[in-house]
């Protein structure tokens, strides 16, 4: 099919970021990031079944600032997807399409993904895993 | 002569092909997921730091590795939804968009069978 002078619709760049399209491409960025998060998952679960010498070098990688650096990311990816994902399934269920309720949805998943992220935070490090 | 009725020429030739079936099985797995990654979150806590004893021990626990299969299962195949949406927004060209779902699909695979099996291995 010939494309080259058909116009263009207007690109990215012609429009001003909103809180609706940035909460739009964060839900696919934390979802590739969550996907490339399945490595390490798998790396642990992996580890353990080549038995205690390798499971020891993955849970001290887990445990080293670098790997809590990412369990943490790991975390707010989780709670960002998770509560965003619930955001979605809310408007497959026709909720939620008005601009005001739109916005208010999303600060309050941003508020959710933080809130979820500490209190797992406090919760792991009070848990005495750190 | 055209064999072929109206319906059976445009069936599986609108834009998304089978989009029905992959929308259908991305909220599916999404629902499935909401408490599977709330117990992760709960059990990833709980063995943080753990010697492989402690780890051998919990998931030696029926429902400890049953969860955990049912995450890696339901987790990498809502990956794969989401991972094939994605790459066919933003990879250009044919072929190499092919290529990538099919690199992308043959690793998820690989990861989400290597999981199933060390969980199976340990428990």
């Amino acid at each position: 099919m010939a494309s080259r002078d058909r116009p263009l619709s207007p690109h990215i760049q012609v429009y001003r970021p909103q809180i609706t399209s940035i909460l739009s491409i964060v839900h696919r960025i934390t979802g590739v990031a969550l996907t490339m998060g399945t490595l390490l998952l798998t790396w642990w679960l992996v580890s353990a079944a080549y038995g205690p010498e390798a499971f020891e070098t993955s849970q001290a990688f887990l445990g080293s600032w670098f790997g809590h650096l990412v369990l943490w990311g790991f975390a707010f990816a989780t709670f960002y997807h998770l509560g965003n994902g619930v955001r979605h399934l809310a408007w497959d269920f026709g909720w939620g399409f008005e601009m005001p309720v739109l916005e208010k949805s999303g600060l309050v998943v941003v508020g959710f993904a933080v809130v979820c992220t500490l209190i797992t935070l406090i919760a792991a490090y009070a848990a005495g895993g750190a | 002569m055209e064999m072929r009725s109206s319906l059976g020429r445009a069936r599986g030739l609108g834009s998304t092909k089978d989009g029905v079936g992959h929308w259908w099985a991305q909220r599916v797995t999404a629902i499935a997921l909401v408490p599977l990654s709330i117990w992760f979150v709960f059990a990833a806590i709980g063995l943080m730091g753990a010697d492989f004893a402690t780890y051998q021990a919990w998931i030696g626990i029926f429902g400890n590795a049953l969860m955990m299969v049912v995450l890696v299962l339901v987790l990498f195949y809502h990956a794969h939804l989401g991972m094939q949406v994605v790459i066919e927004d933003y990879v250009s060209g044919e072929a190499c968009k092919i290529a990538t779902l099919l690199v992308v699909k043959f690793v998820l695979f690989l990861l989400a069978a290597s999981c199933v099996l060390a969980v199976f291995l340990v428990a």
